[in-house]
């Protein structure tokens, strides 16, 4: 059999999932028993245009990790689509957003505005900000240009498969590489993890549901046996796919929804308020008052992997007149 | 043209709705911008369904159910009164304005009630101007 041909891209994301793909230690010697690598811009030195150059569908499989933030992660996200039989948004930012997508509470302006003006560690007098375009004397310099909008891989092109996690677990990792090397791939579309919400693998204990008072994770150190939501504590579980291998659970951390949305559940944030609302003991409006104060960040929190992906994608932008059809 | 905002409202089967159809049978004028949906209990408003009205070009949700200690299912409204408010402090985060979202309650006798909510949702939310997510973009 012809080896198959690997791209692995970075886009807006930490590079955690690069260094997952790593984790599966030594079967990466399978893999690369089974396939070429084309392209992996965290370890290879292959050039953009060495896939330029490259016939349509001439790579087999590119996992693509990282959400879209800026027109070169655009660009390379609907070249790599045109490249690829089988394109994988990999890990969370791909799918949903991840964690870039939290600048979706914010917006381009606000954000240079932080970045490159109000931070203490800037010295920067002239309020001097990115521009993708700049004349100096030797030419034109060029930057990729920074949308208001994160965008997940899926709003920008087809994917057929998606991987979430932050980073994908190495048992998922190695269950595609399986697939590949068998060539016995999920129907298109498939989520490659668990189609049960991640309460539903945990394995504490649980009780009735019914919390008086929101603890935040340093503020108690939580029995190990016991349901987290039930001590208290904001646990994504109710509302997030499972297939992670409880990972944060079992290190005596609550679920922060990295797996995304379980089956059937359009919006990851709203179905976590309806949980978390839900187990609230109490009728008096007083009492709903303070517990629903006492979640310091509820649409960062519930929507803390996400926004992107979410009904309404981001904050809403007012009056403003879009240059960006990305929406 | 002025502005004629669309508010979703989900009215509980037992009380409010019959509330509302009070109101109708009754001849109490009220503004038309109000379409509705009947569920069977206020508690079956899954806070989904709000975000799911805005995401579909509503400018505002009414939420109506029994009064507190009315619920024909004993606790539905309560689960409405413990989830909508914090459904609004996150939907606040998103940048969608208080008064665009409202929880009341209006028994089967509140016909004249439901009107008035009703016209006093329309204004405010005339005031505020039209929703569109992610702005106008």
């Amino acid at each position: 059999m012809a080896k198959l041909k690997l791209a692995l891209y970075w886009a807006a994301g930490c590079g955690g999932c690069d260094v997952a793909v790593l984790d599966i230690n030594e079967k990466i010697v399978d893999v690369a028993e089974i396939a070429d690598i084309v392209l992996w811009p965290i370890a290879l030195d292959f050039k953009y245009h060495h896939i330029e150059a490259m016939e349509d569908k001439a790579i087999d499989v590119c996992l693509f990790n990282g959400a879209v933030r800026n027109s070169e992660q655009e660009r390379m996200a609907r070249l790599l689509r045109a490249k690829s039989k089988v394109l994988v948004a990999f890990g969370s930012c791909a799918c949903f957003g991840g964690i870039p997508a939290l600048g979706n509470f914010t917006d381009r302006a606000e954000i240079f505005q932080r970045a490159y003006v109000e931070a203490p560690s800037n010295d920067n007098r002239d309020g001097t900000l990115p521009q993708i375009q700049t004349k100096v004397k030797e030419g034109e310099l060029e930057l990729p240009e920074f949308f208001d909008t994160v965008l997940t891989l899926a709003q920008v092109v087809d994917v057929e498969y998606f991987m979430p996690g932050c980073p994908p677990p190495t048992d998922l990792i190695l269950k595609v590489v399986d697939a590949l090397a068998t060539g016995q791939l999920p129907p298109p579309g498939a989520v490659i993890a668990s189609d049960k919400t991640l309460c539903d693998e945990c394995e504490r204990a649980k009780e009735e549901k019914k919390i008086s008072k929101i603890y935040r994770p340093h503020e108690i150190i939580p029995d190990p046996q016991r349901c987290l939501l039930e001590q208290g504590i904001i646990c994504c579980g109710p509302a997030t796919r499972g297939g992670c291998g409880l990972r944060c659970i079992k290190t005596n951390m609550p679920c922060r929804g990295c797996f995304g949305p379980p089956m059937g559940v359009l919006d990851q944030g709203a179905k976590l308020v309806s949980a978390i609302a839900s187990i609230y003991q109490t009728n008096s409006e007083e009492e709903v008052a303070r517990m629903v104060e006492e979640i310091v960040d509820p649409a960062g929190t519930f929507y803390r992997f996400g926004l992107a992906a979410s009904m309404l994608r981001r904050k809403r932008m007012q009056g403003v007149t879009h240059e960006e059809d990305h929406h | 043209m002025s502005f004629e905002p669309k508010i979703i409202s989900f009215l509980c089967n037992w009380c409010s709705y019959a509330g509302a159809d009070l109101a109708g049978t009754s001849r109490v004028k009220y503004a038309p911008n109000v379409r509705v949906v009947r569920v069977m209990c206020s508690g079956r408003v899954d806070p989904m369904f709000v975000v799911k009205a805005f995401q579909s070009g509503a400018d505002g949700v009414l939420i109506c159910g029994c009064h507190p200690g009315d619920c024909h299912y004993s606790e539905g409204n309560h689960k409405a009164a413990r989830r909508i408010p914090l459904l609004k402090r996150m939907l606040a985060q998103l940048g969608i304005e208080d008064e665009r979202v409202r929880l009341e309650w209006v028994s089967a006798s509140e016909g004249d009630r439901f009107a008035s909510i009703v016209n006093e949702m329309t204004e405010q939310i005339k005031g505020l101007g039209p929703f569109s997510p992610n702005g106008g973009g």
